[in-house]
């Protein structure tokens, strides 16, 4: 057990007595620290972990018009920018290519759906027989156009934009699509959204 | 041996074994504990043994397999197939991961059944809810460190679901997945989370449950008329204890011991059988015909959201899971006094058969999964020979068109194709030509404004007026024999068609 007495500041303690001010102040001093260093290296460590990361804009060819038959849908598969360079095949994505023509200014329409089912994103298959899109997970189905046609998808399947650069067909690299957060939240060039569901047939 | 015996003595004195632990490892516990009773209370000493060997492996197979997206699979395959023994390390985490949700679960029903909730083990029970969810999140996440297609996109289930939490939905879902896409960020969080996160949280609430164990000491073997006062209990408690208790480090572990080692026994012996689990193929989100499934426990769920409703979906989703949560921390205050013994407990025991009973319907439909469509099945097996031998050559042609349009997809003939729509066997005998040109054409649009869409499809675009009319016939032509087709209610003769 110490035999002296401790020093606390420029004038000696009395004995067995605390200095109270000078004690309040430093717990309040240690408080203060302590919060700040509780926050200086806490703050970054939850926004490292919690704060979401920039969405560039990308744009990825994927193909030229030509290639495109018109009213055919097709499969196309291509490396996404949105991508950790070693991401490997996990990076590569999945889109239908639906080509339908020119309109009425002579400029190429295009219709690009995501591979993603919109009821839980499971990856839908195309059969040209039947021109329906079916979902594997829970018989979600939708028709050529991208509407919804049975099964539990509470809307169509989520378009791409895109856009026609030098006669090549690019799209705007596809984030992963929710119900709230869709392909197409910032409308640009090309903006197809997925049609109401409507009968086919009176 | 002199010098061995001053050699243990020297660590002793320093480190309070003789003094403190062995005596707190020798308190004492109730006598019938050591008798034939006591074999109900080995599955959480079994749970624990089952950690442990998950800790090894998983150790194990941290020295080999590469958390990285692109080299991931590569590392599993080399485990599976190089490495020495690396397919049995692989084999053994999935099993006794396995084991070791079937003993938490015993665990968790044996407590229940037997009421040792009861007071003054409420917050023993409510840390142990917390290990069942940290167990089932070590299940979960590790099935995404195989990073096979049933990962991927079972992680993308996953992040659709959270994306539909209000508001806060597309930052859950980038927190999730660790970007905008799924990837390898989203892997490497998924692995600070299976080997960093859940385990260190999991260890710190076993201690916590094993401190609250040994404070509140083992509770006795429940008996009918024998209640629980908390007035009275600790006094009853320490009395009968100290009275004819037996020591907890003794002949009373054995049981513990025995089943343990059993419960390993049994995991090695299935895990060098069956092999390794997966991975199912590389994580190429670009490969067709994915067909993603979550793991045995989650089957369940699985099931339960298919057949949910659309209209209820997000609630069953996000909000029943959390009240099912809530529900299981606050079992010990629905009463935590009164009888213990199942014979008297009515309603516990109702409650644990109604819960495994529809869990294990419920794990069934999951398994089997009629709401999926076989994307296979309509260049699959062709229209039983029986069916067509005596056809006209329109029905046949109609044959063809079935099965050309996929229809065989959602519909089976004879029991083989798809379970989503109706088996269409004998179709002929409940539809009309015409109503069967109108299923075909329409098919069963959801309600107007109906959060899901219907049944059916409407094909009238998709199949030509020469291909409906035979594609009706061959339908029509689809009944037992002998047994004559269909007729409008409002019609009194047969239909006078071919």
């Amino acid at each position: 057990m110490a035999a002296t007495e401790a020093q606390t500041g420029s004038s000696p303690a009395p004995e067995r007595a605390p200095d109270p001010p000078r004690r309040w102040f430093f717990r309040v001093l240690t408080g203060a620290v302590s919060v700040a260093a509780g926050v200086l290296a806490g703050a970054p460590l939850i926004a490292y972990v919690l704060r979401p990361r920039q969405t560039p804009v990308d744009w990825v060819g994927l193909g030229a018009v030509g290639e495109f038959p018109l009213n055919e849908t097709r499969r196309v598969t291509f490396d996404n920018p949105l991508r950790q360079p070693w991401d490997g095949m996990v990076a590569r994505a999945t889109v239908f290519v639906r080509y339908e023509g020119k309109d009425s200014a002579g400029k190429d329409q295009f219709l690009v759906l995501d591979v993603n089912c919109a009821h839980l994103g499971c990856p839908v298959t195309w059969f040209p027989e039947s021109a329906l899109f079916m979902c594997p997970c829970h018989g979600g189905a939708y028709y050529s156009d991208g509407s919804r046609a049975s099964g539990p998808p509470p809307r169509g399947l989520y378009s791409c934009v895109w856009r026609v650069e030098n006669d090549r067909l690019e799209i705007q690299a596809p984030h992963y699509p929710t119900l709230q957060n869709t392909l197409t939240k910032s409308t640009e060039v090309g903006d197809c959204s997925a049609r109401a569901a409507s009968s086919k047939i009176a | 041996m002199r010098w061995l015996r001053q050699v243990g003595d020297w660590f002793d004195r320093r480190l309070g074994i003789s003094s403190t632990l062995l005596p707190v490892l020798r308190h004492p516990i109730p006598r019938a504990v050591d008798g034939p009773m006591g074999w109900w209370y080995i599955f959480g000493s079994a749970s624990m043994t089952l950690l442990a060997v998950q800790i090894v492996t998983g150790i194990g197979l941290a020295l080999v397999y590469v958390p990285s997206a692109d080299k991931a699979y590569a590392s599993l395959l080399y485990l599976n197939e190089v490495e020495p023994l690396g397919w049995f390390l692989r084999s053994l985490h999935y099993y006794a991961g396995s084991g070791m949700v079937v003993m938490v679960l015993a665990h968790m029903t044996q407590v229940f059944l037997q009421g040792a909730y009861k007071y003054p083990r409420e917050m023993t029970w409510v840390v142990g809810v917390c290990l069942l969810l940290c167990t089932l999140g070590m299940f979960f996440t590790g099935q995404i460190l195989r990073w096979d297609p049933d990962a991927y996109w079972g992680l993308g289930v996953g992040a659709s679901m959270a994306g539909r939490v209000p508001v806060i939905g597309p930052w859950v879902v980038e927190v999730l997945l660790g970007g905008p896409v799924i990837g390898a960020d989203s892997l490497s969080r998924f692995f600070a989370l299976h080997v960093f996160v859940i385990p260190g949280t999991l260890l710190a609430a076993l201690g916590v449950h094993l401190w609250l164990v040994l404070s509140c000491g083992i509770s006795d073997v429940p008996r009918p008329g024998v209640l629980v006062d908390p007035r009275t209990y600790d006094a009853e408690y320490h009395e009968s204890v100290t009275k004819s208790g037996v020591p907890f480090l003794g002949d009373a572990l054995l049981k513990d011991l025995f089943a343990s080692a059993v419960a390993v026994i049994v995991v090695v012996v299935i895990a060098a059988i069956l092999g390794p689990k997966g991975p199912t193929g590389p994580p190429d989100p670009t490969l067709p015909g994915a067909n993603p499934r979550p793991e045995w426990p989650f089957l369940w769920l699985f099931a339960l959201l298919a057949l949910s409703p659309p209209s209820i979906e997000t609630f069953v989703m996000l909000v029943f899971p959390v009240v099912l949560i809530i529900a299981l921390f606050l079992v010990p205050f629905v009463s935590n006094r009164g009888e213990r013994a199942p014979s008297r407990r009515p309603v516990a025991v109702l409650s644990v058969i109604v819960i495994y009973t529809v869990l294990g319907i419920l794990t069934y439909e999951g398994q089997t999964a009629p709401w999926s469509p076989e994307m296979t099945a309509w260049s699959g097996d062709p229209i039983p020979v029986r069916l067509v031998e005596h056809s006209s050559p329109l029905e046949l042609q109609g044959a063809v068109v079935f099965q050309n349009k996929n229809c065989r997809n959602c519909h089976a003939i004879d029991g083989s194709g798809g379970q989503r729509g109706p088996d269409l066997t004998t179709v002929g005998v409940r539809l009309t030509r015409d109503q069967l040109i109108d299923q075909v054409s329409n098919g069963t649009p959801g309600a107007k404004g109906a959060p899901g869409g219907g049944e059916m499809p409407a094909y009238g675009k998709q199949i030509d007026a020469p291909q409906m009319t035979a594609l009706a016939a061959f339908l029509a032509s689809l009944r037992p024999a002998g047994q004559p087709p269909a007729i409008p209610a409002a019609q009194p003769h047969a239909d006078p068609q071919p």
